[in-house]
């Protein structure tokens, strides 16, 4: 007898709406074991993770901070991936984008530079990242070069560029020579929402962008044309669509995003630009994009619950002692259960009696 | 029978949790913010002897709480905050990158008491506590210049920032003193810590001549190196022996405990202020691991120039200062230089064949 995984005629729907569901209740049910093989109340260590920091508005606040950059860089992400063009440098973007908008705000520091200071920074930040993405865009365009690997590359070319601009040029001159900026001036920063917390005005960009992203797919014909190229280029190619202007497209928008993500971290909770601004955020945001199964309220979703997976382990690490390992754990059981179920849409298992078995001659 | 089980554990661990709670609220809180996983070794495991230490020697009258990995970036501002809503009222926060995020923590919450580590901005409510690790550099490189047969030495630089190029002008300072001629080359690998590039670093330096490898990254793969190849090199941070017992020379050892325990009675007492503090060998903020691997003859001399250095008759700054450029460096601190100069310092000493970054 073996067990083996046969082809669906066709997407399972009813599967597709409850496999996430599936994949986190395997994943409490693992988490549950864990917390109790190192002698943990698996419910207090749940509720920890999942429900105390959903009842108070510092911790709200929190993950909203936390997911404002995920969710604005996976939902350029998306777009890319839905088209078919392979953008994994945008934490690369992230970073151009910061370092652009800083420029101008270090230029404008001490000076009577107005109001306008913070829009400009925004809009250098995402123009940055757009074109920073554009590079391996038209690599792929012009030459067929891989944009999977051109844009990882363009990730450290941009992490240096930023490391030699805080260490040279624009060091903060009282800093002893430390590699960080002087604080931005006020002007220079994105407001808080609510006094004494860190939420921001990116929180609201954020939400912007999802219902963008989200009428764009829904609504427009451009949005038809993504997915047509992704799903079926040969189809797309008969119906007229130019799929070498799509990867610009996609590369570009996701670049202009992670770009605005990047400076509205260093304007915001950050304050300054110094090295080490993004704890891996282009790459978490791809996870996010997948979790969220390339589509812009699924992304928010998957950001905020991500979000949450690093402030309630935080939590569990103060009040119950977890260490921080068992939360990656977490973290991974959780994408492996998610990608696991999703085989289920296409996939179902099936009983084979070893009676029926032709090759058996393989082991 | 299951079901009287369950209940009874659960009223188990109720009753445990709640006894937690009221036996801890009598207790003083004392958080940690560690930059890096706590490992083995390393600038992170160190902090956590030195908790370790504290927990020890006060562990019925605190109660202590870390996190660790946390990044330099946005994210230490919450974790700091989250150590403060979780009721510590004493917060050590241990990498040079937590600054800002402290010193904004600690505006917001002016009643909980704030330990910043290698940093230069304090308030009220923030100290700053370093070691004066450029002492242990000068005796390494007297140590060096010694046992080096090329008189090359191999340095492998983390970050040009002040501390890291006063390390690198003491261990000139002291290699001079015993070879005038001495000659050092440098690699900045961009990292504290990754062990691949620092073995690659070692392996280009011993490459190019050098003999003796010297770091100030936290991973012991230059030591391996070293000792591979039957060279000899210098431990950081933590004791390295063991992953080279014929190559170790000596280490420089973060020791907080002491530092920690001081604090944290401070804190008991209700003495506590906001302090600067930057100790040395005389205060045991850090330590040398025995020195090994050396003669006799260089053993002596290691140990009497770290006695002076320890009873103050030796300065590894005493002035003149001579820079890489001829010039005589302004002696801004009597007879050596003023401690602001080796804080902010970016300028190499005479001998150092290298440009610094950024310059």
């Amino acid at each position: 007898m073996q067990l083996v995984l046969e082809k669906r005629a066709e997407r399972s729907r009813t599967i597709a709406l409850i496999s996430p569901l599936i994949a986190i209740g395997l994943t409490l049910v693992t988490m549950s074991v864990l917390f109790a093989v190192l002698g943990k109340n698996p419910i207090t260590a749940l509720g920890v993770y999942f429900i105390a920091p959903l009842t108070d508005s510092y911790s709200l606040q929190e993950i909203a901070v936390k997911a404002t950059p995920l969710v604005m860089i996976a939902i350029g992400l998306s777009l890319c991936y839905l088209a078919n063009a392979w953008n994994i440098g945008a934490e690369g973007q992230f970073l151009i984008g910061a370092v652009a908008g800083s420029w101008i705000a270090v230029k404008t520091q001490g000076t009577e530079a107005g109001h306008w200071v913070l829009p400009a920074m925004l809009v250098a930040g995402a123009v940055a990242g757009a074109l920073y993405a554009l590079i391996p865009a038209l690599c792929r365009v012009k030459f067929g070069a891989s944009e999977i690997l051109t844009s990882l590359m363009l990730v450290y070319v941009a992490d240096l560029i930023l490391d030699y601009l805080v260490r040279g040029p624009w060091r903060d001159p009282a800093g002893f020579n430390f590699p960080t900026t002087a604080e931005f001036d006020p002007v220079a920063t994105v407001p808080v929402l609510i006094e004494g917390g860190r939420l921001h005005l990116g929180s609201i960009i954020a939400l912007v962008v999802v219902a963008c992203a989200f009428v764009l797919l829904d609504r427009t014909i451009k949005g038809f044309e993504i997915r047509v190229v992704g799903v079926a280029p040969r189809a797309a190619r008969f119906g007229g669509f130019n799929s070498n202007q799509l990867v610009l497209l996609t590369f570009a928008v996701s670049g202009a995003l992670a770009g605005l993500a990047g400076i509205i971290e260093v304007a915001g909770p950050i304050g300054h630009l110094q090295p080490g601004i993004s704890p891996g955020y282009g790459f978490t945001a791809i996870i996010v994009a997948f979790l969220g199964r390339l589509n812009p309220v699924g992304i928010l979703i998957a950001g905020l619950f991500l979000a949450l997976t690093f402030i309630g382990g935080e939590q569990a690490q103060i009040t119950m002692k977890i260490p921080l390992d068992v939360t990656k754990v977490f973290q991974g059981i959780l994408l492996f259960y998610v990608l696991a179920c999703d085989s289920l849409i296409l996939y179902r298992f099936k009983l084979v009696f070893a009676s029926r078995q032709v090759q058996s001659g393989a082991g | 029978m299951m079901k009287r089980l369950l209940s009874a554990a659960a009223a188990l661990v109720l009753a445990g949790s709640i006894a937690g709670v009221a036996h801890a609220a009598d207790k003083l809180k004392v958080g940690f913010i560690y930059l890096g996983p706590i490992g083995d070794l390393g600038w992170t495991y160190q902090h956590e002897l030195g908790r370790q230490a504290l927990v020890k020697e006060l562990g019925d009258k605190i109660e202590t709480t870390y996190l660790e990995n946390v990044p330099e970036g946005p994210d230490s501002e919450r974790a700091i905050e989250q150590l403060v809503r979780a009721g510590n009222k004493l917060i050590f926060t241990t990498s040079f990158g937590y600054m800002d995020p402290t010193l904004k923590v600690a505006k917001k919450y002016p009643n909980v008491h704030f330990e910043h580590s290698t940093g230069y901005k304090r308030d009220k409510n923030m100290s700053t506590y370093s070691g004066r690790w450029y002492q242990g550099r000068y005796i390494q490189g007297q140590i060096a210049a010694k046992m080096s047969k090329a008189g090359v030495l191999g340095y492998i630089g983390s970050f040009p920032i002040p501390e890291v190029i006063s390390g690198i002008n003491a261990t000139m300072l002291g290699a001079q003193s015993v070879n005038p001629n001495i000659k050092v080359k440098i690699i900045w690998v961009n990292t504290w810590f990754d062990p691949g590039k620092e073995a690659d670093a070692a392996k280009a330096l011993l490459d190019q001549g050098a003999d003796i490898i010297m770091q100030h990254t936290d991973s012991p793969a230059a030591m391996q190196v070293a000792a591979e190849r039957g060279k000899l090199a210098f431990g950081q941070d933590s004791e390295m022996i063991k992953f080279g017992p014929k190559a170790q020379l000596t280490s420089i050892l973060d020791t907080w405990g002491p530092y920690y325990i001081a604090r944290v009675k401070a804190e008991l007492d209700g003495t506590w202020k906001s302090e600067d503090t930057w100790g040395g060998l005389d205060s045991k903020m850090f330590e040398m691991a025995p020195y090994t691997n050396m003669p006799d003859d260089v053993k002596k001399m290691a140990e009497e120039t770290q006695a002076a250095i320890t009873a103050g008759k030796l300065h590894p700054f005493k002035c003149p200062v001579v820079g890489q450029d001829g010039k005589e460096v302004e002696c801004k601190g009597g007879a050596n230089l003023a401690d602001g100069q080796i804080l902010g310092m970016n300028f190499y000493v005479k001998g150092v064949d290298d440009k610094l970054p950024g310059k």
